[in-house]
């Protein structure tokens, strides 16, 4: 006879992440976008590059971008665009580096191009206040109600994975709905296809407001690889107003945690150590 | 050792009148239907029917030309070949051919309005925008019964599909199956790419599967280019394949453990599921074994030594294995898995159900001892499963032992990797051909026909186990009420972006 379920729970310890009160390995090192060397070193590659006219060869989704400057050329990557497929790495290691860190949600669509000088930090401080004055009241008890607006099935896998003993959100007050009646923040994943664009807005319009809106994953954000086809597929954002952008192909488990604490302004100020 | 798989491949064309009777009477003399799809050519549309022999693939071809109003109609298939009816139906929505006698010929992956173009696929433009219908599903049922929908936006976190349950109040007599909300259009996505991008393509078919898609996918590449990918690679794609799998079949049973209000089991089975994901991700960078398998072989040796993977599998084995036990042993859990959606050994095999559904029943055709690829032919054969009792408690432990057998799999390729040599990706030259490629994946068999012309794909069918089992569904809520619908699917193990591409 094995021993019981309730005993079977605890032979294993504390499974969970203590993240976000402390820094979790996992969390730092987890691959989740691309990052340009935009140093002196690899100037003369990042203008060949840009002449050759090659980086729509280099990356299947169209996630570079030439910004030149005279004689140099600054090269970006549009994370919200990059499927992690590596390609770009591998053609040129000494410009593209896997970036680690699993903190890749964002506020603004815009500032998930990276390698761009930012400008926007002004505008950011208005968005980032609005949303604090929108989610004042959600407080400790958070309710997602999450749509599948075309995936391919891996982005559902990472939300579940929410639920696991291992990120466990409901530690931090955060579970998830099946009643958009229930709910605070409207997680959508997928291409935003069009056969899903009524029910997704039918979702969105059962809730009562506030309502936070996280586009979760490249597919999300852009529509990703599969993005330019026939049937709208052109990310979620054009069927729903987003707050948080959150890349990743698909977006993991702690980029989805740390997303939704962002849109809470609950991710600790400084980083977690 | 790893020979394409085009040695087992064979193709005719034949003129339309031939070409139905001829499919009908090789699956009189035992194969199996394992799909049709359209290609189009200048106005007309190629029909191309794959099917399964006992170690290898026939395509029968035809060609179907536009009638006086540019209307395309052949005989359908479905008044004898009951599988092709979901064939004939995507057929219909994606490249505009009418099957004549189908029947029914509702929309299932798109629905265009009367006189709207089509996407057709394997032409080379590609339309802008397809208009698709918002229509209610079919809601005109007589008597005490009325009609339930569920979905598309499921309650829980779930892929988004429409059950439409006709019920007098508990039992479920009938249901529609409306998959078509998610459709993204795969199958243009795949042309007008180079062989070499469209692994990318096919990783995000199934993206629970991804590497079973790029795997079946990168077969039919090789085979095109004729390379031989290297041993090093051939080991290594298996012991991809395999955690994946296991990575499906902790899921599923992860999901029956929720669906019987399990909590512990629910979180035990959660947490070794996002072991073998984080194992996966420490080898290779992603989750989901994506951008490990490329047409050639292997896009790079993994992050961790074979002794460290080696250690982490035997792990959580044992760990999996004692819960399992300990499952056996909750009436709770078993009595709601007993007899529940039971799929008759008869209905099995004339459907040819794949995977573990096809097992679980008694129909057992899988792929990687039927028709090896890879590694798969060299190393320990895979023990078939004891259960064919065709109900959820059956298939749930068809993929147990499945875990097993996979778990046996890594460890048996990781023990003799060390030996392989070092190499990197055969070249891969795809520049004309046809070929197909299939691989196991963890739903069953992945199936793929690959057409490149002039080093370009022109069309690519996708064929996911997924699809073809989904239509079973109608079959089995024989007595089964509402409440067995959560066990029904999660026994399944479907991936409805495999279903409605």
């Amino acid at each position: 006879m094995p021993a019981p379920w309730a005993v079977r729970g605890l032979r294993n310890g504390i499974l969970t992440s203590r993240w976000p009160r402390h820094a979790d390995e996992y969390f730092d090192s987890f691959v989740s976008g691309i990052s340009v060397d935009q140093g002196p070193a690899t100037a003369g590659k990042r203008l060949a590059l840009a002449q050759q006219g090659t980086l729509d060869e280099i990356c299947p989704t169209g996630a570079l971008r030439v910004v030149s400057h005279g004689a140099d050329a600054d090269l970006t990557v549009d994370r919200g665009r990059c499927i992690l497929c590596g390609n770009c790495v591998a053609a040129m290691p000494e410009v593209f580096t896997w970036a680690a860190g699993s903190a890749t949600g964002v506020l603004q669509r815009e500032q998930l191009v990276v390698g761009q000088l930012s400008e926007t930090d002004e505008t950011l401080a208005i968005v980032r206040s609005q949303l604090a004055h929108r989610v004042r009241r959600l407080r400790r008890s958070i309710h997602i109600r999450h749509v599948d607006a075309g995936s391919d099935g891996s982005d559902e896998w990472e939300v579940q994975a929410l639920l696991n003993p291992v990120y466990d959100i409901h530690r931090l007050g955060v579970f998830i709905t099946a009643s958009p009646r229930h709910a605070d923040i409207l997680l959508v994943t997928g291409v935003g296809a069009s056969g899903m664009a009524a029910p997704l807005r039918r979702t969105r319009e059962a809730m009562p407001d506030p309502v936070v809106v996280i586009a979760a994953g490249t597919d999300a954000v852009s529509g990703g690889l599969v993005g330019q086809g026939y049937s709208d597929n052109r990310g979620v954002g054009e069927l729903v107003a987003v707050d948080v952008w959150v890349p990743g192909a698909p977006a993991s488990p702690f980029s989805l945690l740390h997303a939704i604490l962002l849109a809470l302004g609950r991710v600790p100020p400084g980083g977690t150590r | 050792m790893t020979l394409p798989g085009s040695t087992r491949v064979s193709s005719e064309a034949l003129p339309l009148e031939q070409w139905r009777t001829e499919v009908l009477q090789r699956l009189r003399d035992g194969a199996r239907f394992g799909g049709l799809y359209g290609s189009d050519r200048n106005g007309a549309t190629e029909l191309i029917t794959l099917l399964m022999t006992a170690d290898g693939v026939n395509c029968v071809r035809t060609l179907v030309t536009p009638g006086p109003g540019g209307e395309l109609h052949y005989p359908a298939l479905s008044p004898d070949v009951c599988a092709a009816s979901w064939y004939e139906r995507a057929l219909h929505d994606l490249s505009g051919v009418i099957p004549d006698g189908h029947p029914r010929l509702d929309p299932l992956l798109l629905s265009i309005p009367t006189g709207e173009e089509h996407p057709r696929p394997g032409r080379q433009s590609r339309p802008a925008h397809v208009s698709a219908e918002d229509a209610s599903g079919p809601t005109d049922v007589a008597g005490h019964v009325f009609t339930l929908p569920f979905g598309p936006v499921r309650s829980g976190v779930m892929e988004s599909i429409e059950l439409l349950l006709e019920t007098p109040g508990e039992d479920i007599p009938h249901l529609n199956i409306r998959p078509h909300y998610k459709h993204r259009g795969i199958a243009k996505q795949f042309e007008g790419r180079s062989p070499e991008r469209g692994v990318l393509v096919a990783e995000r078919v199934e993206g629970i599967s991804s590497v079973a898609h790029a795997l079946a996918y990168c077969h039919a590449v090789e085979a095109i280019a004729q390379v031989e990918i290297p041993r090093q690679a051939a080991l290594l794609r298996v012991v991809h394949a395999e955690l994946e799998r296991i990575a499906n079949h902790l899921d599923v049973t992860m999901r029956l453990c929720d669906a019987a209000g399990l909590a512990v089991g629910t979180a035990r089975f959660g947490w070794h599921k996002e072991t073998v994901l984080r194992l996966v991700s420490r080898m290779c960078g992603s989750r989901f074994g994506r951008g490990v398998v490329i047409p050639g072989g292997v896009s790079r040796a993994p992050a961790l030594t074979y002794s460290e993977i080696a250690a982490a599998v035997s792990r959580v084995r044992v760990l999996v294995h004692a819960d399992v036990q300990a499952l056996e042993n909750s009436a709770s859990f078993l009595d709601r898995l007993r007899a529940t959606g039971p799929l008759s050994a008869k209905r099995a095999r004339e459907h040819g159900a794949l995977g573990p559904i096809g097992r679980a029943s008694g129909f057992d055709d899988d792929s990687r001892r039927r028709r090896p690829y890879d590694a798969y032919g060299e190393l320990p054969d895979i023990a078939p499963p004891r259960n064919d009792e065709g109900d959820a408690m059956a298939r749930t432990r068809v993929r147990w032992h499945e875990i097993s057998t996979s778990t046996a799999l890594v460890l048996a390729a990781l023990d003799q990797l060390p030996s392989a040599a070092t190499s990197r990706p055969a070249p891969v030259r795809a520049e004309n051909g046809f070929a197909v490629g299939w691989a196991e994946a963890a739903q069953g068999e992945a199936l793929y026909g690959l057409e490149v012309e002039h080093g370009v794909i022109r069309r690519c069918f996708a064929r996911s186990a997924s699809l073809h089992n989904m239509v079973l569904f109608h079959d089995v809520f024989v007595g089964d009420i509402f409440t067995d619908l959560p066990f029904i699917e999660a026994s399944f193990g479907l991936s409805y972006a495999g279903v409605s591409m």
